[in-house]
């Protein structure tokens, strides 16, 4: 059991920040994040676009704020635990204890939820029969490329994870890839590659195909996929990969028992608390009257949802306001003379 | 100002005034109509304000620009009619344009 003064679930911008406020008025912190990256949204949908509205800052890439906000809270040394979700929170007296999906506990006061619209999630086949093998024969990513040797797989997708993969699997397995259009968006390389190995037969490519159904007896057996002028064929499938990059679920904040409006998380707007005490949301997922969806006012929001934490973490202790450039115990925590 | 008519897989049909300018995707948005979460924000990066337009509509409407499609690879159940809302702009020619949201979205 980890204990901190706050968790914070979501390592995207806001997220960051609040960690920042969170170290500059002394409390300690833990960083949870579905993700194998940190940066949130701004590393997973938008890396090299331009953002043009961060004050003082003209214009940036997501992946240029994502950097400098860890840079900005390099000298707190908080824990990142990345490629993790919460999945439970439990009200003990005044404590929090959240469990994430890969077992770790934390014991806390404050739970600040920065989650963005959710956590990312493969998006999955729409096809009802696939649901029963998911896990199992129907993957949407690889953690044992060897269950695949001497195996049939049938791969759906026209980017880089599909390509990738159906050429690394072509080397020991029967491998048909499958995809909507003519057109892939993987990298020409690997397009090239892979129009090679079809035409020597080594892959099947079926192009303006796509997912009918998923049959098998307790085990895959094969695969339905059709066009969209209704022809329909048959592939022996022993797995099926689905390659559809990823989608935002709210997932297991639901059922934590805040008031939700729609996929938000209502909030007072003194210090961003929801109406479970010690929990607070901020960013995307936080709403209030005149919500902007805004990085900047995901900032200020992790601002004052800190200065709420300090109350619950510091019970005794009265906060004191002060400005980074005169406090010397700023300075101390920041490690600067 | 067009009158658009959203079509919900169930058939139900909600019809929203909206203004030049905007986007179909912030046409729905606007008006509460399930089934575009539009969870990027029109930015092109998410696929979650997918729509199938209209056989008769698809030809009418510009060209998708570079980039929409290999973001429709990623939605649910493309096909040779689908746009990203967010893409299609719209202005007067669009008046009485129907588009249908897609059933895995809701």
């Amino acid at each position: 059991m980890i204990k901190t003064d706050v968790v914070i679930i979501g390592a995207g911008p806001t997220g960051l920040f609040c960690a920042h406020q969170l170290g500059i008025i002394g409390l300690k912190c833990e960083i949870v994040d579905n993700l194998d990256k940190i940066g949130g949204q701004c590393i997973e949908l938008y890396p090299d676009k331009p953002i043009y509205d961060i004050p003082a800052v003209p214009e940036c890439t997501g992946e240029e704020l994502t950097n400098n906000l860890i840079k900005q809270i390099k000298p707190f040394k908080f824990n990142f635990h990345l490629n993790d979700r919460v999945q439970e929170l439990t009200n003990i007296d005044d404590n929090w204890i959240v469990k994430t999906t890969s077992g770790k506990k934390f014991k806390t006061p404050n739970v600040v939820i920065a989650g963005g619209v959710g956590s990312f999630e493969p998006r999955k086949f729409p096809t009802k029969s696939a649901e029963k093998f998911d896990g199992t024969s129907v993957l949407y990513s690889i953690k044992d490329k060897t269950i695949f040797k001497d195996k049939s797989v049938a791969i759906f997708g026209g980017g880089d994870s599909a390509l990738d993969w159906a050429i690394e699997l072509s080397n020991s397995s029967k491998v048909s890839l499958i995809h909507r259009r003519d057109e892939f968006r993987g990298a020409p390389a690997s397009v090239k590659k892979i129009k090679e190995l079809s035409e020597k037969s080594i892959i099947n490519l079926f192009t303006k195909y796509s997912i009918k159904d998923v049959k098998g007896n307790g085990t895959l057996e094969e695969i339905e996929i059709k066009s969209e002028e209704g022809k329909s064929k048959t592939i022996k499938a022993d797995y099926v990969l689905g390659f559809f990059g990823l989608i935002m679920q709210l997932g297991p904040i639901a059922d934590w028992g805040l008031n939700l409006d729609k996929k938000t998380i209502p909030v007072n707007t003194e210090n961003f608390e929801t109406n479970k005490k010690g929990i607070f949301a901020i960013g995307d997922i936080c709403t209030y009257p005149g919500k902007l969806k805004l990085i900047l006012s995901g900032f200020h929001e992790g601002a004052l949802a800190a200065r709420g934490c300090f109350k619950y973490a510091r019970p005794n202790e009265k906060y004191r306001f002060e400005f980074t450039t005169a406090s010397n115990t700023i300075k101390d925590r920041l490690g600067v003379k | 100002m067009a009158k658009i008519k959203y079509i919900e897989h169930t058939g139900k049909e909600h019809v929203a005034e909206v203004q030049n300018g905007l986007t179909v995707m912030e046409g729905a948005v606007q008006n509460d109509i399930p089934g575009i979460d539009a969870d990027c924000g029109g930015s092109m990066s998410c696929a979650t304000c997918h729509v199938y337009v209209k056989e008769d509509w698809y030809d009418k409407l510009p060209k998708k620009e570079m980039g929409e499609d290999d973001m429709l690879d990623q939605a649910y159940e493309p096909t040779s009619k689908s746009r990203l809302s967010c893409q299609i702009m719209v202005s007067d020619d669009l008046d009485g344009l129907s588009v249908y949201i897609p059933e895995k979205q809701v």
